[in-house]
């Protein structure tokens, strides 16, 4: 699309749902395809960690040629070796999934990156329409198949929601083929994580569900909607000093600002 | 006589451009990957393959093989004498009486060829192929009349000059086709190609009544370096003796004939197929190509040359994947050619290099390596199903006399019934019997049908691993797909797990206790019941007995189909077909049906879980769908204590 523009998608090892097998994760594919569907062979994609994981071939075998591995051992915190990368490189779009399917699986690194490297951050991202010099035009995912558009200026963190372009099938042969760019990074231990002790989940019990819904459409839309929030209000014909004085009246009474 | 040199040089001429086409041919094949042949035991042994197992296959159309014995016997008896008398000038009236009856026995057959293509069958392929009888009369009538002086009959000299040119121009159309056409492209290749063929086939094994039908594994190097590429992607990356196999080719369609993709309007023909090979590795177009097109793709488009990518312009990846790997193609072909071993080798480069395995494909291939099941469901949920029939599990009891190897069916609800019914009835029989339980991974047969043979390979291996930790005396399966991966393909891996051991379908195992006397059946008084030979069971591993042997202890008399045994039509559910489901104008599993409604059969009976879907999966009202266990099961006498 935009040959100028630097785009890096961002893997991990992924762990199937049935098996605990690691694969190439759901959302993380997703962000390659993406990636690939922006910046074609100039696509760069990162995975901090173990650079001898077979995992990381399957992304391989979706036609990279190469991908980079900030090698790191196992426990290591990724984000420090993420940030330095991505600030030595000009970088415009990072992508990431949303949440990881192994370790701490908390969603919370492309919000850290973006903090860190004080660059915007787009949640659940369904497409990237157009990429420009200085701004992309985004879709945002919303419940039950809803898109936003919004225009996003460079550079920016994207996660990708599973609404998105799925990843292309894995081919065997590129994949072994690909090349590894290994770059040693100063890791950092993560502490916390080192201290927590890891147990398989339990089933929650389930909430009995009454059915209230009188017709085939209101049961469908009780079990897609997500949960709306009530309250709030549609502003559209107001002046730009009326709908910031209703945002700001919101903050305040939310605690946000104080 | 003045023109007495014409003939000697017209013959010497032709046969010297045929030298030259046939080192131009060879050059063609050699071009192909490196492939170890005895040459010179194949060479010795082509006449007997020629003879005997050629033949054998040639006899089912006992017309056309009469026919061929006359004219290509006749044919190439006539040549050799036709060198001697007319080329050295041997003077001999024994060579040329003898040179006068094989031209008579020649003439005999070509009248039979040329009768057989005046109103030619639509397998038939017509252009240069409607010449060839005329050019094989024209040969015997013109050294018929030239040898009439030698013999004797005629004085010297008979006819002179005006004759001598005639007839030169006659020997010169007629030479043209067999020798000059032989070994540049002509109808009468398939003699020169075929015979070679038939000393280099890649599957020696087949000749003499043997079997051979596990795909070859794909050779992944030594794990260091990687190969360049995997599979077939340009015809010179065939082997040379497949190069060499697609030229035998006499366009016959037979396999045409037989193919059930074809016959649904999928875009896939054998023959065709196996001419646009020759394309390939030949270079050119498929204009001249005279025969059925793929189904609904037109003619002239196709491109190809030796180095080009074949499904970049040669073939569509869809006719690739239209295959069953049923085998009634290779089953059929008088030239043994292996069309489904060169099918496989280009869908393997379509899922290992260019990851484009079409519909539910990539989505399967990628369950299997996550969860050694093609569904994805969980590895720990494989032995759900028997739950409650009290199976010894391998890792508790360690030994068995039988091991019975479950397949991917124990996650299908109606595949369950089936393996239910075979456990019933090996309980009945008291068989020590155990089940790998968990530990069984999938056989690996849809990935490698699907062109993944690094999983396929994966899958091997681990089995294998988890097989040579156990003692049993044989393994028994209800799924011939599975049965022909254990018994025909796991053996290229270097494990001895299966040393020893019997790999046995489940009907030729349940054969054995009903002959032993150990099952006690009450005779079946349902209707009239037909028998689906399934392609794994037949065509791959030669079991038409033992199913219907079954049927008949229990008093049914098998109701045939008119494509029974190696002949059977495929359900449509081998060679992934079903997952990478292309269209067609009509489905498989409904034309086997429409066979089996024609015998008036109440009921089919089946011998594998995948033609147990496909058939029920056929709309009713139709006949009933069980499988041999199932109904036996329903016909046993339990003992009451």
């Amino acid at each position: 699309m935009q040959p100028n523009v630097n785009v890096i998608s961002l893997v991990s090892v992924g762990r199937h749902p049935q098996s605990g097998r690691a694969r190439r994760a759901e959302q993380d594919g997703r962000a390659v395809e993406l990636g690939l569907k922006l910046a074609g062979k100039n696509l760069t994609v990162v995975h901090a960690g173990n650079p001898q994981e077979p995992v990381l071939r399957q992304y391989a075998g979706m036609g990279l040629s190469s991908l980079t591995v900030l090698e790191q051992a196992q426990g290591c915190d990724a984000l420090p070796a993420l940030v330095s990368f991505l600030t030595e490189n000009s970088v415009n779009i990072v992508l990431t999934g949303v949440r990881s399917e192994n370790g701490e699986s908390s969603g919370m690194l492309p919000y850290l990156l973006a903090d860190q490297l004080n660059w915007p951050l787009v949640p659940r991202v369904a497409d990237i329409v157009s990429v420009s010099a200085e701004s992309a035009e985004v879709l945002l995912a919303l419940p039950r198949g809803q898109r936003r558009s919004v225009i996003v200026t460079l550079p920016f963190i994207a996660s990708v929601d599973n609404a998105a372009q799925e990843a292309r099938q894995t081919a065997f042969g590129p994949g072994l083929r690909a090349d590894f760019h290994v770059l040693a990074m100063d890791t950092v231990v993560d502490e916390a994580a080192h201290q927590w002790k890891i147990t398989a989940a339990k089933p929650r019990p389930k909430r009995l569900k009454v059915v209230k819904a009188k017709t085939a459409a209101d049961r469908m839309k009780a079990a897609t909607a997500k949960p709306v929030g009530s309250g709030g209000k549609i502003m559209k014909n107001e002046t730009p000093e009326e709908k910031a004085k209703a945002i700001f009246d919101l903050l305040l009474e939310e605690k946000v600002v104080r | 006589m003045m023109l007495d040199w014409l003939v000697p040089t017209l013959i010497s001429v032709l046969l010297v451009l045929a030298g030259i086409g046939a080192v131009r041919r060879m050059n063609m094949w050699r071009a192909g990957q490196a492939e170890k042949v005895d040459m010179l035991a194949g060479l010795l042994a082509m006449p007997k393959r020629y003879l005997h197992d050629l033949h054998h296959v040639v006899d089912r159309d006992k017309y056309i093989s009469r026919t061929h014995v006359a004219t290509g016997g006749g044919f190439v008896l006539a040549m050799v004498l036709v060198v001697f008398v007319h080329l050295f000038g041997v003077d001999s009236k024994i060579l040329a009486w003898a040179l006068l009856a094989a031209l008579v026995m020649m003439f005999c057959g070509a009248l039979f060829v040329y009768k057989r293509r005046i109103n030619p069958p639509s397998r038939l392929s017509k252009g240069p192929w409607m010449r060839l009888p005329k050019s094989l009369l024209t040969f015997s009538i013109t050294f018929f009349v030239l040898t009439l002086p030698a013999a004797g009959v005629l004085p010297e000299g008979f006819g002179g000059w005006l004759l001598t040119l005639v007839l030169s121009v006659l020997i010169l159309m007629s030479l043209s086709e067999m020798l000059f056409g032989m070994t540049w492209g002509g109808p009468m290749k398939h003699a020169f190609a075929g015979a070679l063929h038939l000393a280099f086939h890649r599957r020696p094994e087949r000749f003499g009544g043997g079997r051979s039908t596990g795909l070859k594994p794909v050779d992944f190097g030594d794990g260091v370096s990687v190969k360049e590429v995997l599979g077939v992607a340009k015809p010179t990356d065939f082997k040379w003796n497949q190069l060499l196999g697609f030229d035998a080719c006499v366009q016959c369609g037979r396999c045409e004939a037989v193919c059930p993709a074809f016959a649904a309007g999928q875009p896939l023909n054998p023959k065709k197929l196996i001419q646009d090979m020759v394309v390939g590795f030949a270079g050119g177009t498929d204009e001249n190509y005279a025969g059925s097109p793929y189904p609904g793709i037109d003619l002239g488009h196709a491109k190809g040359a030796p180095n080009q990518i074949i499904t970049d312009g040669l073939i569509h990846p869809d006719t690739l994947w239209s295959c069953t790997t049923c085998r009634a193609c290779v089953e059929e072909c008088p030239m043994m050619i292996e069309h489904v071993d060169a099918i496989v080798d280009m869908r393997r480069f379509l899922t290992l290099e260019k990851g484009s395995t079409p519909n539910k494909g990539a989505q399967v291939l990628e369950n299997i390596i996550a969860t050694d099941n093609p569904n994805g469901y969980a590895p720990a949920s494989r032995t759900h199903w028997a739950a409650d029939q009290n199976l010894p599990v391998m890792k508790d009891v360690k030994q068995a006399d039988v091991l019975f190897w479950v397949s991917d069916g124990a996650f299908d609800m109606r595949s369950q019934r089936i393996l239910r019914a075979f456990v019933k009835l090996m309980k009945a029989a008291n068989v020590d019997v155990a089940i790998l339980g968990d530990e069984e991974l999938d056989s690996g047969d849809v990935a490698r049908r699907l062109g993944d043979d690094a999983t396929f390979q994966s899958l091997a291996k681990r089995n294998l691993a988890t097989l040579s930790t156990y003692q049993f005396n044989k393994i028994v399966t209800t799924d011939p797909h599975a049965f022909h991966c254990l018994k025909n393909e796991y053996g290229d891996f270097g494990s001895d797990a299966l040393q020893n051991v019997e790999v046995l379908h489940h009907t030729t195992f349940l054969n054995r206790l009903v002959k032993d006397g150990l099952l006690q059946l009450e005779p079946f008084k349902g209707g009239k019941v037909t028998y689906h030979d399934p392609c794994y069971l037949g065509r791959y591993n030669g079991e038409y007995e033992a199913p219907r042997e079954l049927l008949a202890s229990l008093g049914i008399d098998v109701a045939e189909m008119e494509r029974s045994k190696f002949r059977s039509r495929c359900c449509g559910g081998g060679g992934g077909a079903p997952i990478t489901d292309i269209p067609g104008e009509r489905r498989i599993a409904d034309m086997r049906m429409e066979d089996v409604v024609s015998t008036g059969a109440s009921m089919v009976a089946v011998g594998c879980q995948q033609c147990t879907a496909m058939l029920e999966g056929v709309v009713e009202p139709r006949p009933v769908v069980k499988d041999i266990a199932e109904i036996l099961a329903g016909q046993l006498i339990e003992e009451t204590h």
